[in-house]
């Protein structure tokens, strides 16, 4: 396979886990990382620490000379208009927080939200507390028995909607949703379409212009960069009517003992002291990560999704679409009368590493009238052996319980 | 560390939980799930001379929290408030005679915590 050769960029990879060779298959979790990540961290630390946009010494002008080109490597790899679009916050969840929370003046009472049944909490609570705050309504969208959203009431309902928030490609199901139909008929109805991109950015090009996304969230450390930085993108003309979310130093241009006046965008919305070192890694990450190509990521996500879906199909439940080229790079499923938390831990036994639980989404896992699922997630550096010796793990796991 | 936690005796309590049920107008009753894991149990307490007589639980959960409710269940029969209280995770461990990694541990303690609040609740009337 052509991701083979990358395998050796990751150094934990070579670590064994009782005794096994660590077999990694939470990368939906959170990603492993690539010594040319590491390396661009520990060179940030080691010989340009400083910080950004306040003085005029060397290591300042270094420093944000390379914050400012992560943005840039940002803004190209989602294809914003400019780096204007791009804020770097910490994480999926802030961003989509700062998204409802700037919206805030925009939404009135009886206005509605419109988001899905599959969401992560990340991008329901945000938007129920929105609603709560503001007497707005929130309304939902649901999946069919496949795993797909229903499109019909989707149509019936964005009507009249102000927000439309959804994710691009669920945690759980797998399901990749048409993002650019659901984008077309928000423009539409006139409703601002913010995307959960936290599932999607990391394995698949994702075009902000070409799917005419409003607003998109997602975490540097699911795409090979480091926990803590994050980005929200959003419109420009958007991003000019919202309201900042954290107020401090850096978001602003003139202060008074009275009153304050806003910096201009992005630094708007970058409140204090930025993940300067977190922003240079992201950039790394991409500049990985455009180098090996998304659609090859793509193509080999599905790749190992189909023969995931084929093999442990077999043997367990698997939640969502059937058809591999409609999932992003993972599987959720369960073993009849095993809890998933002892799938987990048998697997651990043997190094592989998954999760269990309910994946930060509740209301999905009451929706399938199950209390936690486990969940295998593939990045690439997985390979078809990987699956193997997941199933051969699985095997064991009905054996202890049979 | 998770070496050899699904032994014979989990296992055995596992299949066969004992005081597995519901009392109906019991004298005390605390629900509880572990957030994380979707582990749930419900604990249901009949008293007789402040002693525990009768204790009976409901659950859905991971071997270890269910192998976890169906010893401590049988452990507290009989006993009383002061001996409740001093219940603590060493005694946990014992019972389920393994031991577990920091993020397992919240599955057996879970059980516990659920006999402990319908103890308090009962005797805080």
């Amino acid at each position: 396979m052509s991701m083979q050769k990358y395998i050796k960029d990751f150094p934990i990879l070579k670590r064994k886990v009782n005794g096994k060779k660590l077999v990694y298959l939470d990368s939906a979790a959170t990603s492993q990382k690539p010594i040319q990540v590491i390396k661009a961290i520990t060179d940030f630390y080691m010989n340009h620490n400083a910080n950004i946009h306040r003085a005029l010494h060397t290591l300042s002008e270094e420093a944000t000379i390379a914050y400012e080109q992560a943005r840039e490597k940002v803004a190209a790899f989602i294809n914003a208009e400019s780096t204007e679009e791009i804020i770097f916050v910490r994480n999926t969840t802030e961003a989509l927080n700062f998204a409802s929370f700037g919206l805030r003046d925009m939404i009135k009472k009886d206005d509605k939200i419109l988001t899905t049944t599959m969401e992560h909490h990340s991008n329901l609570i945000p938007w129920q507390q929105l609603a709560k705050m503001k007497k707005a309504k929130l309304d939902f969208v649901d999946f069919d028995k496949n795993g797909y959203l229903d499109m019909k009431m989707f149509d019936k309902k964005v009507n009249d909607a102000k927000i439309v928030a959804v994710t691009q490609a669920s945690n759980v199901l797998g399901t990749i949703n048409p993002i650019k139909k659901i984008a077309e008929k928000a423009k539409q109805s006139g409703s601002i379409i913010v995307v959960d991109g936290a599932q999607s950015v990391p394995h698949m090009t994702v075009d902000v212009q070409e799917l005419q996304i409003d607003m998109l969230g997602f975490s540097g450390h699911k795409m090979l960069g480091p926990t803590g930085i994050g980005v929200l993108y959003a419109r420009k003309e958007l991003l000019e009517k919202m309201q900042p979310v954290l107020f401090g130093s850096d978001m602003i241009k003139y202060v008074s003992l009275s009153d304050a006046e806003w910096n201009d965008l992005p630094y708007k919305f970058e409140y204090g002291t930025s993940h300067i070192a977190g922003a240079i890694g992201l950039g790394a990450a991409i500049d990985y990560l455009t180098q090996i190509r998304m659609k090859e990521i793509r193509k080999h996500d599905i790749e190992l999704t189909r023969y995931a879906l084929k093999k442990v199909g077999k043997i367990a439940t698997i939640y969502g679409p059937k058809k591999a080229e409609d999932r992003s790079g993972l599987i959720a499923f369960n073993l009849a009368n095993i809890h998933p938390h002892d799938i987990a831990a048998i697997l651990n036994q043997d190094g592989i590493a998954i999760r269990s639980g309910h994946h930060c989404a509740m209301p999905l896992h009451e929706r399938l009238k199950i209390s936690a699922s486990a969940r295998a997630s593939f990045y690439l550096y997985n390979t078809k052996k990987e699956i193997d010796l997941l199933l051969k793990s699985l095997q064991r796991v009905k054996e202890i319980f049979s | 560390m998770d070496k050899e936690i699904y032994t014979e005796l989990i296992m055995e309590h596992y299949k066969k939980p004992r005081n597995f049920g519901k009392i109906l107008k019991a004298d005390a009753e605390y629900s509880d799930a572990n957030p994380l894991c979707g582990d749930e149990i419900k604990v249901y307490i009949n008293f007789s001379n402040k002693k525990i007589k009768e204790i009976k639980f409901i659950g859905n959960g991971c071997a270890i929290s269910q192998a976890s409710a169906s010893m401590l269940t049988d452990y507290v029969k009989g006993k009383d408030l002061e001996f409740v209280k001093k219940l603590d995770k060493d005694d946990v461990l014992k019972l389920l005679g393994i031991d577990l990694s920091f993020n397992r541990l919240k599955c057996a303690l879970l059980p516990l915590k659920a006999i402990k609040m319908a103890v308090y609740s009962y005797f805080s009337k």
